[in-house]
C-alpha cells in the first residue's frame, strides 16, 4: 500500500489548490491576447536571411546547387573529391575532358534520397561549385525525380548554404 | 382531435424542432470554439482555413465523420457494442428538452392559418401567403392556440429532478462502450467513468438541494420566476454552485476529471476502438453534456432567461410596464440565456486548457471525502438559516433574505477558500500513509 513519495513542505498558503488554479487561470487569460506565433505556411515563408518575421539559418542544409561561370557552365573540374568524400555514396560523377584540356563533369548526378546533408561536398569542393542551399520546399511527384542532374543542379536559384558563421570561422 | 390540442402539439414540434437544432448545430460549433480557445490560449492560431475563420470546419470534420470506414474489433460484443454510442447519445441529448431557454410566450391565436396569412400580408407578401394558409388548411385543418407557451420544450414540473435521473444515464453509455470494445484501454476508461461519475452524481445532486429548499420547487419555470422575484440564486447559494460546477466537470468527463479519456495514459478511454461516427456520437454527446450542465447552472443560479434589471410579472412575460414586446422579449430572453450558457461553456473550456488531470485517487478522494462532506455541510447550514431567518427572525422578504444568505455565504466561502484549502483538498499520496513522528526522510521507500 505504502508508496513513498517525496513530499516537499512548502508554507502551507503556496498550496491551495483554488488559489493555484485562479492563478493558472489569470495565466491562460492573459495568453489569449498575446501575439500569435504560429507561421501561415504556404503565404508566409521562412527566409535564409533577416528580411522576414521567420528566418532559418544561414547555415542551413538543405538540397543542392551548383555554381556557374559567366558562360553558364558549371563550375565543377570534375576533380572527384566530393563522390570521394561524400560518406552517403550519392554523388555519381564522370569525368570528361574537352579539346583544350579542361575538364568537365560528363554525368553529375546527386541523389536527394541517399544525401544526408553533411555539407562535405561543399566544404571539400576547390572551385566553390558544388554547394548545399538554404531552401526546404523539396516536395515531388515521383521518386525518380530525386536525383537531380546537372542541368536542374545548375538551374537552381536559392541561396547557399554558408556553412560556418563567417564571423566566428572557427567555431569558438 | 381539436383545435386546441393540435396547436399544442404544432407549438412543441415547432419547438423541438429549433432547439434541436440549434443544440446539435451548436455542438458543432463547440468543437471549434475548443480548438480555437486552445490555440488562443497557446498563442496559436487555431483552425482558419475552412471557411472564414475555419468557420466551415466542424462541417468537413462531420463530413470526414461520415464518410469513414466503421470499424468492428473482431472479438467486440457487436450488440452492445453498437448500442453504447447510442445509450450517450440519447440522454444527453433528452436533456436539452427540459431546461427552458426563453420566457415563456403568451399566446392567443384562434387560427394558425389565418394568422399566417395575416402576418405574410402584413410584410406585402399577400399572394404567398394566401398560399401558405391555404395549405396550412389543407394538411392540418383548423389550428388554435390559447395560453402561455414554455421556453422549454417541456416544461416538466419535475424538470430538476428529470436532469439529475437522465444526465446519470449517460454513465451506462461509456461503461457498455469501454466493456464491449474488449480492450483493455476502453475497459479501464469505462471502469473509471463509473467509478467516477457516480461518485460525483451524489455530490452533484446534494450540492443542488439549497437550491430547492429556497425555491421550494423543483420545476425549472418555477425555480426561475422565485429568482425573479427575489435575487438570482448566486449570491445566497455560492458554495453550492461551486460545488454543482465542479462536480460537473466531473459529470462530464471534462478536464480536470477527464481519467475516462485520459488521452496519455488510455489512448482515448472508452471510445478507443470507435471509429467514424460512433466516435462522432460519443464526441457530441460530451459536448451536448457540457451545454447541458451550464445551461442548468445558468437556470439554477443565473436566473435562466431572466434579463438583469428587469422585472417581469411571470403570467405576462413580455409586459413591460404598458409596452408589450411579446415575441420580442422571448427572443431577447434567448438572447440572455444563451449568453449565460455560453460563458459558462468558456469557462469550462478555460479550465480544460489551464489544469492538468487528476490522480486517480485524488479524484477519489476529492469526491468523497471533500465534495460529498461539503455538500451535506452546506446543505444543513443553509437549512439551519433559512429557518432561523423566516421562523426565527420573521423575514419574509425573498431579496432579504438572499442577502442574508450571502453574508452567510461569504463568511463559508472564506472557511473554504481560507482555511480548509490548504493541502488537503488534493493532496500527494503520502497523506495516506503518514508516518508519525520523525519518520524516515521524505522519499525514501516505505515498505508497508
Amino acid at each position: 500500500m505504502a508508496i513513498g513519495v517525496k513530499v516537499m513542505k512548502r508554507p502551507e498558503t503556496e498550496v491551495s489548490y483554488i488559489r493555484a488554479t485562479l492563478k493558472g487561470m489569470r495565466l491562460t487569460f492573459k495568453h489569449m491576447f498575446q501575439p500569435k506565433v504560429t507561421m501561415q505556411y504556404p503565404e508566409e515563408k521562412s527566409t535564409g536571411d533577416e528580411r522576414g518575421t521567420y528566418t532559418i539559418s544561414p547555415r542551413w542544409r538543405g538540397t543542392h546547387r551548383m555554381m556557374a561561370d559567366e558562360q553558364g557552365r558549371s563550375k565543377c573540374v570534375a576533380c572527384g573529391l566530393c563522390p570521394q568524400i561524400c560518406p552517403a555514396n550519392c554523388i555519381k560523377l564522370v569525368p570528361g575532358e574537352d579539346e583544350e584540356g579542361n575538364r568537365y563533369p560528363l554525368i553529375y548526378e546527386i541523389d536527394e534520397f541517399r544525401c544526408v546533408f553533411c555539407g562535405y561536398c561543399q566544404e571539400v569542393c576547390p572551385e566553390e561549385a558544388i554547394h548545399v542551399g538554404v531552401h526546404y520546399e523539396n516536395a515531388e511527384y515521383n521518386r525518380g525525380r530525386f536525383v537531380y542532374d546537372l542541368e536542374r543542379l545548375t538551374a537552381q536559384t536559392h541561396p547557399v548554404s554558408s556553412l560556418w558563421d563567417p564571423t566566428d570561422a572557427r567555431g569558438e | 382531435m381539436s383545435p386546441e390540442l393540435k396547436g399544442f402539439i404544432l407549438l412543441s414540434i415547432l419547438k423541438m424542432l429549433v432547439v434541436f437544432t440549434v443544440v446539435l448545430v451548436g455542438v458543432a460549433l463547440l468543437t471549434l470554439m475548443e480548438r480555437k480557445v486552445s490555440a488562443w490560449m497557446q498563442n496559436r492560431r487555431g483552425p482558419n482555413r475552412v471557411g472564414w475563420a475555419g468557420l466551415l470546419q466542424p462541417a468537413a470534420d462531420g463530413l470526414k465523420n461520415i464518410v469513414k470506414e466503421e470499424t468492428f474489433p473482431a472479438v467486440a460484443n457487436t450488440g452492445l457494442f453498437l448500442l453504447a454510442p447510442a445509450m450517450a447519445f440519447i440522454p444527453a441529448l433528452l436533456l436539452s428538452g427540459v431546461i427552458p431557454w426563453a420566457a415563456p410566450l403568451p399566446i392567443s391565436v384562434d387560427d394558425f392559418g389565418e394568422a399566417i396569412h395575416a402576418g405574410l400580408t402584413s410584410l406585402y407578401l399577400e399572394p404567398t401567403g394566401r398560399f401558405i394558409s391555404w395549405l396550412f388548411h389543407l394538411v392540418f385543418g383548423p389550428v388554435s392556440f390559447h395560453g402561455v407557451l414554455s421556453g422549454a420544450v417541456a416544461d416538466l414540473p419535475v424538470g430538476f429532478l428529470f436532469i439529475l435521473a437522465v444526465s446519470s444515464l449517460g454513465v451506462y453509455g461509456i461503461a457498455l462502450a469501454g466493456w464491449s470494445s474488449n480492450s483493455k484501454y476502453a475497459l479501464l476508461g469505462g471502469l473509471r467513468s463509473s467509478a467516477q461519475m457516480v461518485s460525483y452524481e451524489v455530490a452533484m445532486g446534494v450540492s443542488l438541494i439549497p437550491v430547492l429548499l429556497l425555491s421550494g420547487n423543483v420545476s425549472f419555470s418555477e425555480i426561475i420566476n422565485r429568482q425573479q422575484a427575489g435575487t438570482w440564486y448566486i449570491f445566497p447559494l455560492f458554495l453550492s454552485f461551486f460545488l454543482y460546477f465542479v462536480s460537473g466537470f466531473a459529470e462530464t468527463n471534462r478536464l480536470p476529471f477527464d481519467l475516462p479519456e485520459a488521452e496519455s495514459e488510455l489512448i482515448a478511454g472508452y471510445h478507443t476502438e470507435y471509429s467514424a461516427m460512433k466516435f462522432s456520437m460519443f464526441f457530441i454527446a460530451e459536448y451536448s453534456n457540457v451545454v447541458t450542465v451550464s445551461a442548468v447552472a445558468s437556470a439554477l443560479f443565473f436566473g435562466g432567461w431572466d434579463v438583469p434589471f428587469i422585472s417581469v410579472d411571470p403570467a405576462h412575460p413580455g409586459l413591460l410596464g404598458t409596452v408589450n414586446l411579446g415575441l420580442l422579449f422571448t427572443l431577447l430572453s434567448a438572447l440572455v440565456m444563451f449568453v449565460k450558457t455560453m460563458t459558462f461553456i468558456f469557462v469550462v473550456m478555460w479550465i480544460r486548457w489551464t489544469l492538468p488531470r487528476f490522480r486517480y485517487d485524488q479524484l477519489m478522494a476529492l469526491g468523497w471525502k471533500v465534495m460529498l462532506p461539503m455538500a451535506l455541510g452546506y446543505v444543513m447550514i443553509i437549512s439551519t438559516a433559512i429557518y432561523v431567518i423566516e421562523h426565527g427572525l420573521g423575514i419574509e422578504s425573498a431579496r432579504t433574505q438572499s442577502w442574508i444568505l450571502f453574508g452567510l455565504n461569504l463568511i463559508l466561502a472564506y472557511g473554504v477558500f481560507g482555511l480548509l484549502d490548504r493541502g488537503r483538498i488534493v493532496s500527494g499520496s503520502n497523506s495516506r500513509t503518514r508516518v508519525p513522528g520523525p519518520g524516515p526522510v521524505a522519499g525514501a521507500r516505505r515498505v508497508a
